[in-house]
Parts: C-alpha cells; structure tokens; sequence
C-alpha cells in the first residue's frame, strides 16, 4: 500500500523580522505586520515538510497532503507545500478559525484529518514561531488517539506499520519506534528544507486547494470553545542598565572583567 | 467550574528520569501562589518505590501534602504512563491549579493531560501571578521568539494548568518543623497504554561531562567567532576554565562553528544559568529568547549598538580576540583551574 502522510502547516510573521520593525497593537492584541515583510510559513513546519518529502524521496508512490488552518493568506503555506512537492493542499478557513486558541487549532485539525481519511502519519512541527507553545501537535495526536513523537530529527518507516523516530534530548538523541498511525513533530535539527523548484512550483499553481470551512468539518459549538484566553500582548522592556567596562586596552578589560565576575561570586 | 481546590504541582524525581531542582523550583512559585489564594500545596510524585521520607522532604520545602504513586510501569519515565498517571491523579484529586516544569517530561505530559481533561495550558512560563480581581491564574510567557510577551488565563475550565520554565524560579528553602502529610493512591497502570518504545539513547559528548540545561556558567560564541577553530580554542577553552558550558547562537552553528546540539536560542536549547557570557553575539531576539532569564548576562562585541548589551549586566565594547585571552588567563589564576 502507498504510503499517506499528512503535514500540518502555520502560516506567521516572519521570524526574521528585525527585532526593531517588531510591533503590537496592544489593544487588538495582535502584532502589526512589518511593511514589505511577508507572513511565511512557520519554519518548524517546513522542516516536517520536509522528512515527509525524504520519505516520499525514497518510496516515490507516497502521497503527501498539506493542511492549513488560517485567514486567506494561509492559501500560500499550501503553495508552498504543494512547490515543495506535496501532492494535495488543503486550507481550513472560516471566520470562526480567527484567534483561535491551541485546543480550537487542534480540534479543527483533528476534524480535517478525520475528513481526509486514511493516513500513516502526520508531521507537524515543534511549535509555532508565533506562539511557541508546543501543544498542537500533541493535542492533535491525543484527539485522534494515536501516540505523538515529538521534537524530533528524522523518521522513516521500518515496515508500512512501524516508524522510527530520533528525538532531540537536552543531550543527546533518543531513538523511539512506535506503531501506525503516528503523530510526529520536528525542530531545526532536520536541516536545511529543500528549496520549491520552478518545475514544482508551475505544477503547484495548477494544483487545486480544497477549502474546508466550519460546516464542511462539522465543527461542534461546544467542542470548539476556547480553553485559554489572551488578556495581554506587550514588548518586554528590560530594566538595568549595562555596565561597559572601561579600560587602557581590550585585554585589560578583559581582566577586569574576570575580577568583577569574581568579586560579586559569580565565578 | 466548581469545587476544585488547591495547588498541585507535578513533581519530578532524577531517578525516574526527572529533572534534578525542578520540583524545588515548582514548590518555591506553588507556594507563593498557594499562600495568595490561601489554599493548599500539594506535590504528586511518581515512581517506582518512592517512600515517605521523599515526601517528608518536599513538605519541609514548601508542600503541605505529597501524594505518591507507585508503580513498576513509572519506573523510569514514558510519556503514556506518566498522562496516564497524571490524568487519574488529577481526576482524585481535583485541584484548581496544576503546575508542571517545561522539562522534557512537562513538554509531553502537560498538553497530553490538559487536552485529555479538556482545560487549557500555558507552556514555557516566566512568572505565574494571581489575578487580584478574578482570582484567576495569570500565565506570563514570552512569545513571537521573545520579542513579546503575552499573559494568558484559562477560560471556565479546571485545573488552570501551566508550565514553568526549568531555572526561572529560585529553588525553596528547607524549612525546620513543617508539618504535612504523605499520601499514596494507585494508578492501576496497564502496559497497554505504553504506544512507543525507546530503543536507543545516542548521547553528546560534552567538555567535562557539564551539559548545557545543567550549567551555572554558559559561555556562548556568535557568528563573530569565525571559525570553528576559534570557537574551540576561545569558548570551549573558557567554558573549560570557569567549570561551564560550551553554547553558541543559531548563526555561528549554522556556520558550522559549533555543533549544531549546543545552540541556544528559541529553536535552541533554552538555558538560565547564573552567568551567561556571549561572545561575538549580535542579541537576535530568537537568542535572547534561550537566554535572556540568566542571572548574570556578560557581552563582548565589538559593535557598541549590538542588541545583546540591551539585556546585559557587564559588557565590553572590543574585538574578542584582544579581549578572551586576557579573560581566560585572568579567570584560570582566579578560579585556580587549569585545562
């Protein structure tokens, strides 16, 4: 059987954005995107693109299907799904998806799955480089019942039933196998993401993108509340101001800098 | 919802895989809490043969009351036996917060068991206050890589379940004479619900056997640096001297200067040790976002508008290579260490 992964993508502001172009409007509790700046997608989520296509690489008749949940513009994480070399694009969209909480995301996510069908796996990344929370993916997994394997490298398939996982430790790698279905997510040890190709990417523009709104999913009301609300959204102002160590040369300074450190017993 | 009392926290124990401090850190922000909305502090450890003296321990640092479970399929640590057990404890026991560390177990174990009670979790917090009016929770964690930090509090649902970023938080102190008691419930745990195995374990070599999350000193190398050679002989040479960790920013690693499992930043390794010198290090908010909760932070850049001096205590404004020599050495004669 062909194998079916399916991978979960975010579209967010750049996270390139200089620190200084960075703003909020902190009475709509959002940020303000920086001008010329465009949204892409969530980097971690590219990168589970990413060992979903070295699967496909190896055992080409593999289909890879691409979901977004988000505003219009979400359209484009899909494209870029499809330019990387996904076979299929999805995108949630709905006036209800707006500000939606991690349960809301994971439970509109575990409706679209459940919709797609039959599926082997799903890639989802770390966390979002919005938010950063790191629960989606394992909401996700807990929703549709099936094990997470989470801040992982690589995977590949022993067998059409059988993953293999390698996991990032504090310090070290930890390998996990697990049984089909399976939930995976993936950080920045996965490396580079393969650039679309221009073939990929004239292929993708014909490529249809199926839109999912709230009925198509038969979301529920009371499912669907939120769990978490946002009540404040600020830059942090660090306080305390940085003492530059002045001296006749760079290396004295460096010696002063050693005794200061050990006067306050920090060293 | 309603009825739901008191404070839990999620207890981790080094010999079934927890983070060592980590339940100290926990019990010194639960307190504060707990005495704020004067309600009680409770731990849940679990284990494998854990006795009363542990429990009587974390009563003499802050807890009124330990729940124990045992279990020989909570040994060592799994991700399914651990919600497992978490999720009935929570059902007993029905608190109205429930706190657990951002350590490898709190990343698997907090979302598995919020969405499983279908209440809401704030990941990766800096600071837990309560809300003077609602008497709610207040969730503070940074987001968009640092560059803004938001408050969070959970809608009607219970327990309000946070996770607390490892080192933020002082350890509490032992106290002589606290009284409070140890309680043991079951978890009747079937091996069925154990869905992955861990076959394999490849760990990092580190210098000196200090690891990165572990370190009281971290000394970080930018993009500044180099060369690969010039981070091994300035940073891992300094961490050597002052007893710390080798770290870098994203740049210097994905210049191939440094490994890529010693990078600190939000797709990094987040650390909060009492002395963090970057060297070479621009300030990224993606860096400061692994960083930024040290105690002590220390740059050396020779650009004066580097963003890194922003959140730093000391800095020096010069070339690195004019100024790491003189450090080292001067460090070496104080700490009396040699390589």
């Amino acid at each position: 059987m062909p194998l079916h992964l399916i991978c979960c993508a975010k579209q967010v502001p750049d996270p390139e954005t200089p620190a200084a172009s960075f703003r909020i409007d902190p009475a709509a509790k959002k940020v303000v995107p920086a001008p010329g700046i465009a949204p892409v997608i969530s980097p971690f989520d590219e990168q589970a693109v990413e060992v979903a296509l070295r699967i496909k690489d190896k055992r080409p008749d593999t289909k890879v299907t691409i979901v977004s949940l988000g505003g219009a513009s979400a359209r484009d994480v899909v494209k870029h799904g499809l330019a990387m070399g996904a076979d299929e694009g999805i995108l949630l969209e709905d006036p209800t998806f707006e500000n939606v909480d991690a349960f809301q995301t994971a439970y509109v996510l575990s409706l679209a799955v459940k919709k797609v069908g039959q599926f082997d796996a799903i890639f989802c990344g770390r966390q979002a480089a919005d938010f950063d929370q790191g629960q989606v993916a394992i909401g996700l997994a807990e929703l549709l019942g099936i094990p997470a394997l989470i801040n992982g490298q690589s995977a590949d398939f022993i067998t059409d039933n059988r993953v293999t996982f390698e996991r990032v430790l504090p310090d070290g790698i930890g390998v996990f196998e697990a049984n089909t279905p399976v939930l995976t997510s993936y950080s920045q040890e996965v490396g580079q993401p393969r650039y679309p190709t221009l073939r990929n990417i004239m292929t993708a523009a014909r490529k249809e993108i199926s839109v999912w709104k709230a009925a198509d999913l038969g979301v529920n009301g009371a499912a669907f509340a939120p769990k978490t609300r946002l009540v404040d959204l600020y830059v942090p102002t660090y306080e305390g101001a940085c003492e530059i160590i002045e001296a006749d040369s760079p290396a004295e300074a460096g010696e002063k800098l050693a005794l200061k450190l050990r006067e306050a017993k920090i060293i | 919802m309603a009825g739901e009392k008191g404070i839990l926290i999620g207890g981790e124990l080094p010999s079934s895989g927890g983070r060592p401090g980590m339940t100290l850190e926990l019990l010194s922000i639960g307190r504060k809490l707990a005495d704020e909305l004067n309600e009680e502090l409770s731990v849940l450890l679990l284990g494998n043969g854990v006795n009363d003296a542990e429990g009587q321990e974390l009563i003499a640092h802050g807890a009124d009351k330990v729940y124990i479970i045992n279990d020989p399929l909570l040994a060592t640590y799994h991700p399914d036996t651990f919600a497992t057990a978490t999720e009935k404890a929570l059902r007993e026991i029905k608190p109205n917060i429930f706190l657990m560390g951002r350590s490898e177990i709190g990343q698997d174990v907090a979302p598995m068991v919020g969405f499983r009670l279908r209440t809401g979790v704030a990941m990766d917090c800096l600071d837990l206050q309560i809300d003077a009016a609602s008497k709610k929770l207040m969730m503070i964690r940074p987001v968009y890589g640092g560059n803004a930090r938001a408050h969070f509090v959970c809608t009607d649902v219970a327990p309000q379940m946070a996770t607390v970023r490892p080192k933020t938080q002082d350890p509490a102190p032992r106290q002589e004479g606290r009284i409070g008691t140890v309680q043991h419930l079951s978890a009747a745990l079937d091996a069925s619900v154990k869905r992955s195995e861990w076959v394999a374990y490849n760990k990092w070599e580190s210098a000196g056997g200090v690891t990165l999350p572990n370190a009281e000193i971290v000394i970080s190398g930018g993009r500044g640096i180099g060369s690969a050679e010039a981070y091994k002989d300035t940073i891992e040479v300094c961490a050597g001297v002052v007893g710390g960790a080798a770290g870098a920013s994203k740049a210097c690693c994905d210049a191939g200067y440094a490994p890529p499992g010693l990078q600190v930043g939000l797709t990094g390794q987040r650390v909060s040790p009492k002395l963090y010198v970057a060297v070479a290090i621009s300030g990224a908010s993606q860096h400061i976002a692994g960083m930024g909760t040290s105690k002590n932070i220390v740059a050396i850049n020779k650009d004066p508008d580097a963003n890194i001096f922003k959140v730093s205590r000391y800095g020096i404004v010069a070339d690195y290579k004019q100024v790491m020599p003189a450090f080292i050495k001067k460090c070496r004669e104080l700490v009396g260490k040699s390589e």
